[in-house]
């Protein structure tokens, strides 16, 4: 049998992706990064870099990166709520999640973008738990009615109470990092379980160019000292705040990427990182930052590819749009995104259900992106030798009618060799008609609520609920507030 | 006479061509040569910053264009600034502004752009800089007799800060004192409401427009 190849999709020559490296390399020797967090510039110091205590700017030497590279793990392992499923993250593997940290919610009722409440996180989480094609799940929402001191650790209480997968999540403030922490090592059932199987991945972002602030580094300098896996995302925006050209644009990328990943290995060797982004080419005409763009997808598959080249798991801003509802710009600039991602070999792929520039959710396009997450893995399943010979023998017993549908080799491949979308239309006009003529958004809606209607299964035992909303009732008293919104659970 | 007219439109280009080098000159000359300066900004500079405007507006125009310009211009004023100190009139004036990128947030790129067309719009500009806490905000607010306020965020968690300065100037009575504008990518019109700003500017032209409109009614000299 001959082995199944796995599409792939590279943009950047070997000499290429070496010149890059190199140069971002120079940067951070020669011109360096601006580092906020004083703990941070003293690792630096005590690994002998040039620090300015005035400026702030760090000088890192090529042997320190290499070396932290060297202490870099080629993989990242997540497990589910349970610590049971295990997820690699490295390789060519390939994992969607919802795109994280929206602002705003798009009402399928009114077609309006709205403040999300917990209920709408709620019901993402539970939606998440429900797409098979996301693999993990993110703090996707940032509820308006819990009070904005503790909207990070809110987040991660919910979610990890409705959705059973890793969670993809990130600090707000530095104090928030101790409450999370304990929220996962409750789960886990303490802080060397949680360091031994991980369950969470703290997103940190570097401010372009080449900066640092005080709360990411921090959370780089907590993550790798309890073992949780810090994905570093670099968002240069071009000729806006990274060189507008796309390999320019790589080297910044590069360079604060690398920079945050000696600052992980700095604070713990060993510590687990994912390379990763959400970069954008910057639309000159109305300065926005398009996730749609083919340019920023192009920037993604780049950096991932060196990421690749240099033995990191990798991660990017794709499969998501810049639409404001779900027509059809939503669904090609996810569809795209999704496919070239897969197609990379980029192994966190978060973007489901988003749109509006990283701003907005949508539930109902977070059930669509789901389906075309499923097409993505259909298509890097790539196609298999299933029988030797291949077809001669199908031919042999066929009589002058001249089908297939009757064979057993038909039944027996079908669901395999072919996915079966939920919410695509393959009805003919007639019967798409007599169902009322819906569009895909509302047969997602229909969906939706089907879902949302059966009971909730999965959730956590009351035991560690209980320790969950202990923890969560600590950091909001610590933080001045009582009232937190009731959940849809005892 | 017709060289003047010459170098008045050569200011006018300059300033549509965003070549700094040759507004900073033509700004030199005007002043050796001892030319009305009211005439050289308001026939010189400022059609070419309206000329530049309006070429954004029809979509001729794109960012790199706009701030070039803008810098462009704001090159130009610094030369002929001097000459202004001694002048008895307020030539260039539409308001005092103290902006910055809130507490938390170390994005500048917007309100660099936004600070850099305000002041190529005649507006007296303190830039802040990034991260800068609330209470200097209102500090410098308070300093320099500012009228308008402008906080940027870009960041979905630190543009919350811009709720809490807002709060902060109720809580010293000094929210009458000073127009608070809020711009940033997670920004909207909804979320100025909401938090009860006095006005958003989806981009840099629409930010000076808002503060044109909402500064003192002081008009060009």
């Amino acid at each position: 049998m001959i082995r199944t190849l796995r599409p792939k999709a590279e943009l950047l020559s070997r000499p290429f992706v070496e010149k890059i490296i190199d140069e971002a390399v120079l940067l951070l020797g020669r011109h360096g990064v601006f580092v906020e967090n004083a703990e941070a510039r003293t690792l630096f110091k005590e690994a002998g870099m040039p620090t300015d205590e005035t400026s702030f700017k760090v000088l890192i030497n090529r042997k320190l990166i290499e070396d932290s590279l060297e202490a870099t793990p080629l993989t990242v392992r997540l497990y589910d709520r349970a610590g049971e499923k295990e997820y690699v993250i490295g390789h060519d593997e390939v994992h969607f999640d919802p795109g994280s940290a929206a602002v705003k919610i798009l009402d399928h009722a009114t077609q309006q973008e709205r403040p999300p409440l917990t209920a709408d996180l709620v019901r993402l989480a539970r939606l998440t738990e429900s797409c098979e094609n996301l693999h993990f799940q993110s703090t996707a929402l940032i509820a308006s009615d819990v009070p904005e001191i503790i909207a990070d650790s809110y987040r991660l209480f919910v979610g990890l109470q409705f959705c059973s997968k890793p969670i993809v999540t990130g600090l707000f403030r530095t104090a928030g990092f101790r409450p999370m922490f304990e929220m996962l090592a409750a789960v886990r059932g303490g802080a060397e379980e949680l360091r031994r199987k991980p369950l969470a991945v703290f997103d940190a972002c570097p401010s372009p160019p080449l900066k640092w602030s005080h709360l990411t580094a921090q959370s780089l300098i907590d993550c790798a000292r309890a073992g949780i896996p810090s994905e570093l995302i670099s968002m240069g925006l071009t000729g806006a705040t990274s060189p507008v050209t796309l390999a320019g644009t790589l080297v910044q990328h590069v360079a604060e990427n690398l920079a945050g990943l000696v600052i992980c290995q700095l604070a713990r060797r060993g510590a687990p990182v994912i390379f990763g982004g959400s970069p954008a080419g910057f639309d000159m005409r109305k300065g926005t930052t398009p996730m749609g763009a083919i340019e920023t997808m192009m920037i993604d598959m780049a950096y991932a590819q060196i990421g690749k080249y240099l033995k990191l798991p990798t991660h990017a801003y794709m499969g998501l749009s810049d639409a404001k509802i779900n027509d059809s710009q939503a669904g090609l600039e996810t569809g795209m995104g999704a496919i070239l991602a897969a197609l990379a070999g980029i192994n966190v792929v978060s973007g489901a259900g988003m749109m509006d520039f990283e701003s907005t959710q949508s539930l109902e396009k977070l059930l669509i992106d789901n389906e075309i997450c499923g097409m993505a893995y259909r298509l890097i399943g790539g196609i298999a030798q299933r029988d030797e010979p291949l077809a001669l023998r199908l031919f042999e017993g066929l009589g002058p009618e001249s089908q297939f549908l009757t064979l057993p080799h038909t039944r027996k491949w079908y669901r395999v060799e072919h996915m079966f979308p939920e919410l695509a239309d393959r009805d003919t006009y007639e019967a798409w008609v007599g169902q009322g003529r819906t569009s895909m958004a509302e047969r997602a809606h229909n969906r939706l609520e089907r879902i949302l209607s059966e009971t909730s299964s999965n959730l956590v035992e009351s035991a560690l609920q209980k320790e969950l909303q202990a923890i969560m009732r600590n950091d909001a008293r610590d933080n001045g507030t009582d009232v937190l919104p009731g959940l849809p659970i005892g | 006479m017709e060289s003047t007219y010459r170098l008045l439109a050569a200011m006018t280009a300059a300033v549509i061509e965003g070549d700094r080098a040759a507004a900073e000159a033509l700004a030199a000359k005007a002043l050796a040569d001892a030319l009305d300066l009211h005439e050289v900004i308001e026939k010189g500079f400022i059609p070419g910053i309206q000329k530049v405007g309006e070429l954004w507006e029809n979509g001729e125009y794109f960012l790199p264009e706009l701030i070039s310009s803008a810098e462009c211009m704001k090159a130009a004023m610094a030369v002929l600034q001097p000459a202004f100190a001694a002048a008895p009139a307020e030539a260039f004036r539409r308001g005092k502004v103290v902006i910055g990128t809130i507490e938390g947030d170390i994005h500048d790129v917007g309100k660099n752009l936004v600070a850099s067309m305000l002041s190529a719009n005649g507006f007296d500009v303190l830039d802040l800089g990034a991260d800068v806490k609330l209470a200097r905000f209102i500090e410098a607010a308070e300093g320099t007799g500012a009228d308008l306020i402008c906080l940027s965020a870009l960041l979905t968690t630190t543009m919350l800060n811009q709720r809490r300065l807002i709060e902060m100037l109720k809580d010293r009575g000094l929210r009458g004192r000073f127009k608070v504008l809020v711009g940033g990518a997670p920004v909207s019109r909804k979320w100025a409401a909401d938090i009860g700003a006095d006005g958003y500017g989806e981009n840099a032209l629409a930010a000076v427009k808002l503060a044109v409109e909402l500064g003192p009614k002081r008009r060009l000299a």
